[in-house]
């Protein structure tokens, strides 16, 4: 028999905030978390917009015998699962207790990588590494650690799907307890912020040019949009079956309705409108839903030309007639990649939990493309009990989620 | 460099890396009971020596630096003339 799936805790660590109520207030207010950083003009790039991550202090919480193991993304998700953790009313005892199991979303370790082999090839030494320097360059950085330093026992695993990462996270772990494999598994994105992870990408011209206004540059689904802004964090969410949380008395915000996925067997950088479709269609399938019951799209949208119009196209396939309101919270944010799927989640769960949809900032004027869809440029007050969220990475992964208010 | 000057330098630096306090970093005190060194961490000390004093210490010559005294020892021995 199939298990439904709950989600009762959520946390994270982003450019609008490092709790749940200073996210939500910026989501509401319509806050940019988009700076211009000299530093990345001074180094070379080309876009020097990215979004401003407070860095994390794990001291008062880590031993510094783990911490040398952790890279900034995998200290993000460290806050943003703790968090999460304690919004789901669930302590070390507990954990000691229960085979919980642990998805994150990651697909880069630049710095940590680029750090360890500097040193090696500065020294001519391999141990000049460090020893924290193999663990923190390995794709799997942020489960190794967070499994070590909560002692989770149930199942350890890095979901790396480019920008699509952390939706594919929570689609696999409700799967996982939906079919009965696990009751309780944290899951989630991370994404570090530093420049050098995002350097080749500016590198390849991806990046929004309009550094003379940061908060208006990333501007997703609007006709003069000139590419994404790179942001990061993390976002953590504890995913129940709904069993295990009502025996526990734990808080339960929602449940995850449905997972579709695609390929698009296409572009490695290049969108498409057939591979998103499928993965919406999928996903409605999947959780016997129709695009009337969706109340709200979180879409994926970055701010760049050839991604938004296609997106938008495949919404207005799917949905048809149904004007469904659309927004993309990376105008806020710019784009969290690994982490977004996630972080989305908590952005969409956010508004639905208080009654409101975050407009989509900086949309001014569709193109003839995104003209095709219900796109809110400003927050509006609105009661939805269920919504959408996409997210799409390189190589043409895509994954979508629904998850429905309790 | 003055011994007493290679003590001050390592003794912070070791105290910041390891994040012991300067206070617990006496000449007889034993090295990886201090600094909490496992074989993993070990690989820090070795680094951070090599990095601040060029100098590199081979696996053979471990077992003689036991405490912060053997290890000021082995600076002072192997630094560039």
């Amino acid at each position: 028999m199939k298990r439904r799936v709950v989600i009762t805790g959520m946390g994270i660590w982003s450019c609008l905030g490092n709790t749940l109520d200073e996210v939500r207030d910026a989501l509401y207010t319509g806050k940019s978390g988009i700076v211009f950083s000299q530093a990345r003009k001074d180094a070379g790039f080309r876009s020097a917009l990215c979004a401003q991550v407070a860095q994390a202090d794990l001291k008062p919480y880590v031993a510094r015998s783990m911490r040398q193991f952790m890279p900034e993304e995998a200290q993000y998700a460290y806050m943003a699962t703790r968090a999460a953790l304690e919004h789901a009313r669930i302590d070390q005892d507990f954990l000691d207790r229960h085979e919980v199991g642990l998805i994150f979303g990651n697909d880069s370790t630049a710095e940590a990588t680029m750090h360890g082999l500097d040193k090696f090839r500065e020294f001519k030494d391999t141990s000049a590494c460090g020893s924290g320097a193999i663990f923190q360059s390995m794709n799997s950085t942020v489960t190794m650690s967070l499994a070590c330093i909560f002692k989770l026992r149930g199942i350890n695993l890095t979901t790396s799907a480019a920008c699509a990462s952390g939706s594919h996270s929570i689609g696999l772990a409700s799967l996982l307890i939906r079919d009965g494999l696990q009751d309780c598994i944290v899951c989630g994105g991370a994404q570090e912020a530093n420049m050098y992870s995002v350097a080749s990408f500016d590198g390849i011209q991806a990046f929004s040019l309009r550094e003379n206004e940061p908060t208006k540059a990333c501007r997703p689904f609007d006709r003069d949009r000139d590419g994404l802004v790179p942001g990061g964090g993390a976002a953590a969410v504890i995913l129940e079956s709904y069993e295990h949380a009502v025996k526990r008395g734990a808080p339960i915000l929602a449940e995850v309705v449905g997972w579709g996925f695609s390929g698009n067997g296409a572009h490695i950088s290049t969108p498409n409108v057939a591979g998103p479709a499928r993965s919406l269609e999928l996903c409605l399938r999947n959780g016997e839903m129709t695009p009337k019951e969706i109340g709200y799209i979180n879409a994926h949208a970055t701010s760049t030309r050839a991604g938004d119009g296609q997106e938008a196209l495949a919404i207005a396939q799917i949905f048809g007639d149904y004007k469904v309101p659309v927004t993309s919270t990376k105008s806020q944010t710019g784009h969290e990649m690994w982490m977004a799927g996630t972080s989305e989640l908590i952005y969409s769960m956010l508004m639905m939990k208080h009654g409101f949809i975050a407009g989509n900032i900086n949309f001014e004027h569709p193109d003839e493309d995104t003209a095709c869809i219900n796109i809110l440029p400003e927050t509006r007050e609105i009661h939805f009990d269920t919504f959408l969220s996409n997210s799409f990475g390189f190589g043409g992964t895509n994954s979508t989620l629904i998850v429905k208010n309790m | 460099m003055t011994r007493e000057e290679i003590i001050e330098k390592v003794n912070n630096l070791l105290s910041e890396e390891f994040e012991v306090d300067l206070g617990e970093l006496t000449p007889d005190a034993n090295i990886k009971e201090t600094l909490a060194l496992d074989s993993l961490s070990l690989v820090d000390l070795v680094a951070l020596v090599q990095q601040n004093y060029k100098i590199k210490i081979p696996v053979a010559d471990l077992p003689s630096i036991q405490t912060f005294n053997d290890l000021y020892n082995y600076i002072e021995s192997h630094l560039p003339a």
